[in-house]
């Protein structure tokens, strides 16, 4: 896993709720058996026609956004387990995704990606939305030690909590093989005194 | 101290607890298929690590099977290359694979319980979110992303939060007509898509403990649908009539242990939950969904929401404009063009059992084409033993053979753009069952009523 870097970057706004892994990335791509290449196939159906062209009207395909973070609507990453969802975003260029909350399991695997989901109030997440919207040149910093989402602009700082270790792992790119296979001792241990097991 | 069922078996598996309060959790079963566990074993080469624990995995293909001509080789290439791929893996790390023609093939979610290798008591994960399913027996289980697939590979251990607490009760008796489907998707609509997010939930109530296990999988495997991390009910007389028997239950005094054991399996009378909810059963009525979530579902004579809470209009109306539905109207009386009746969700010989009940002697509607996938290859065989097959295709349903099918359409089942598909499966979001193709999620009883009418009714009226 890459180490993450503090982000000096523009947002890319999708205010949109319950954005479901599906729409990020669709079953028919799930084929590959490699993690890499997810990106060009990030939300296919709402990005491209049937013929491939690009739909205009689609924030990925308008040239007034850019940036590494996409600011989503509340409940991010809900439905299919696929990991593939965190992939495709991050082999896209996208290094952290606000919302207002997230899918637990598109939580764990965008943290066993390197990719940051950063947790902000509705209403946090509305003044974001409609900011970005307002210009899309917004300046924002995403400064994980310090675990605030600055808009200099503003003179704003919005805080975000993430677990202590899932943040050493996130900033130093470790990642949770490593630590569980160093436990292999206490592992082997347990199962020797379980009380019962099938 | 007062525990829930769910702490019990929590606790019965941290093996340590670290600094920041996660907890390394032992995993008993591991389950994997085709489509999120390559890149697990490509990271496990690449660091040159062992399975720990080999024996405690088994492998099948569903995600990505033809479900005709089973025998012949996979015509789609990249399907073929990636059942291929797990066939060489699964040879090369000596885990056990019931692959495409095997007798004990089938959707991973089924197989496990009718194996007996979904135990009360147990944790169970597996690179799927509806693993929840297997918490019908009093287990703990859950899906996890391809990352925590090579964590378990390498340690049978996974770094996990502590989820909240949240109980769901149903009391009452559930009215005729009125199925295990239409009651997690009633609790669905009142919570919303993500009104569990964080939370492993218990369903308990005597409407739960009246279901059979395969009404109980049903309700568990859709906890994922209101954002749950997983769902449990009690094991009670139920579950171990169900157990008792199968290939990898525990037998003789292996069984009387276990017994004993899962009889302690319950949440104490003062036991504390974050959240808690009390349903009536008999408010439940057949149920239906309109839009592209599963929170998005009404009764079946009910109207589409007029009213949608400020700041959530935007997603709302695009999708009803996918779905071709206005806010306020009744569903009843559209045409349909599908019924789909499979997935982990209804493909078990109940289902099948309830469809071929109601269409004995009928005929389905000229226009519809209705496809009935069952989970397994067990599941396959008892309803041809049963004579189902038979009165499945003189009505006109087409029986295929076992896999994940039409329910996420990655491979040849999938349901054209624009046509309205009624399909007992979990997920109705956009393009699920192909690009552009329109979904209503609803009971196996509702789907088979559907498609001998060929419209959406009111089902109390036709019931046999």
């Amino acid at each position: 896993m890459e180490k993450f870097q503090t982000l000096h970057t523009t947002g890319v706004p999708l205010p949109l709720e319950n954005i479901d892994t599906d729409q990020i990335i669709p079953a028919r791509f799930l084929k590959a058996t490699t993690r890499e290449g997810f990106g060009t196939n990030l939300f296919c159906d709402w990005r491209y026609r049937a013929d491939g062209t690009p739909k205009a009207d689609f924030v990925l395909n308008s040239p007034r956004y850019a940036g590494q973070v996409l600011v989503a609507g509340k409940n991010f990453g809900c439905g299919s387990s696929r990991e593939h969802a965190a992939w495709a975003l991050y082999d896209a260029g996208f290094r952290a995704v606000v919302s207002s909350y997230f899918a637990d399991i598109f939580r764990g695997n965008a943290l066993n990606t390197g990719l940051l989901p950063l947790q902000v109030s509705d209403a946090e997440l509305a003044r974001l939305l409609a900011g970005i919207e307002a210009d899309p040149q917004l300046a924002l910093v995403v400064d994980l030690p310090a675990q605030t989402l600055q808009v200099p602009a503003w003179g704003a700082a919005f805080g975000f909590a993430i677990d202590a270790y899932k943040k050493e792992c996130l900033i130093n790119g470790y990642d949770d093989i490593d630590f569980l296979v160093n436990q292999k001792p206490a592992i082997e241990a347990y199962e020797q005194q379980r009380a019962w097991a099938w | 101290m007062a525990t829930t069922l769910f702490d019990k078996i929590w606790d019965a598996h941290v093996v340590r607890s670290i600094a920041s309060g996660q907890e390394v959790v032992y995993i008993d079963r591991h389950l994997i298929h085709e489509v999120t566990s390559p890149q697990a074993f490509d990271e496990i080469a690449a660091r040159g690590l062992p399975l720990f624990r080999p024996g405690q995995m088994l492998a099948t293909a569903d995600h990505n099977v033809p479900t005709l001509h089973q025998d012949q080789p996979i015509r789609e290439p990249l399907s073929r290359s990636q059942v291929d791929k797990l066939t060489e893996n699964c040879q090369k790390y000596g885990v056990e694979l019931y692959g495409l023609g095997h007798q004990r093939q089938g959707i991973v979610h089924v197989i496990g319980p009718e194996l007996g290798l979904t135990l009360p008591g147990t944790t169970i994960v597996c690179g799927d979110s509806h693993t929840s399913t297997h918490g019908a027996f009093g287990a703990v289980a859950f899906g996890i992303g391809t990352s925590q697939v090579a964590q378990v590979m390498a340690s049978q251990c996974l770094l996990l939060n502590r989820p909240q607490r949240m109980r769901i009760s149903v009391e009452g008796e559930l009215q005729r007509g009125v199925t295990a489907k239409d009651l997690i998707l009633y609790v669905i609509a009142q919570l919303g898509t993500g009104g569990a997010t964080g939370h492993f939930v218990e369903y308990a109530g005597s409407a739960v403990r009246a279901l059979s296990m395969e009404g109980r999988m049903t309700v568990c495997n859709m906890s994922i649908e209101m954002g749950a991390r997983g769902g449990l009910i009690a094991p009670d007389a139920t579950t171990l009539a169900y157990v008792a028997g199968r290939p990898f239950a525990p037998k003789g005094a292996d069984w009387e242990k276990a017994v004993a054991y899962w009889q302690t399996l319950y949440s104490d009378a003062d036991a504390a939950f974050e959240t808690e909810y009390t349903f009536d059963a008999q408010q439940i009525t057949p149920m239906i969904t309109y839009g592209t979530n599963p929170g998005m579902g009404i009764p079946l004579t009910g109207h589409v929401p007029s009213e949608v809470p400020e700041g959530e209009a935007e997603s709302f109306d695009k999708s009803l404009k996918y779905m071709g539905f206005e806010r306020g109207e009744s569903l009843l009386g559209k045409q349909i063009d599908y019924v789909f009746i499979g997935s982990c969700t209804n493909s078990r010989i109940e289902d099948l059992r309830t469809v071929a009940a109601y269409v004995q002697g009928k005929q389905k509607a000229g226009h519809v084409e209705a496809i009935i996938v069952p989970g397994s290859k067990q599941v396959e065989q008892q309803a041809i033993a049963e004579g189902i097959d038979k009165i499945f295709a003189a009505a006109g349903f087409e029986l295929r053979e076992p896999g994940c099918s039409a329910c996420l359409a990655m491979n040849e089942d999938k349901i054209p753009a624009g046509a309205y598909c009624v399909a007992t499966s979990n997920r109705n979001f956009e393009g699920r069952q192909g690009p552009g193709s329109r979904t209503l999620l609803a009971s196996p009883l509702v789907a088979a009523i559907t498609a001998v009418q060929g419209r959406i009714v009111d089902i109390t009226k036709y019931l046999n």
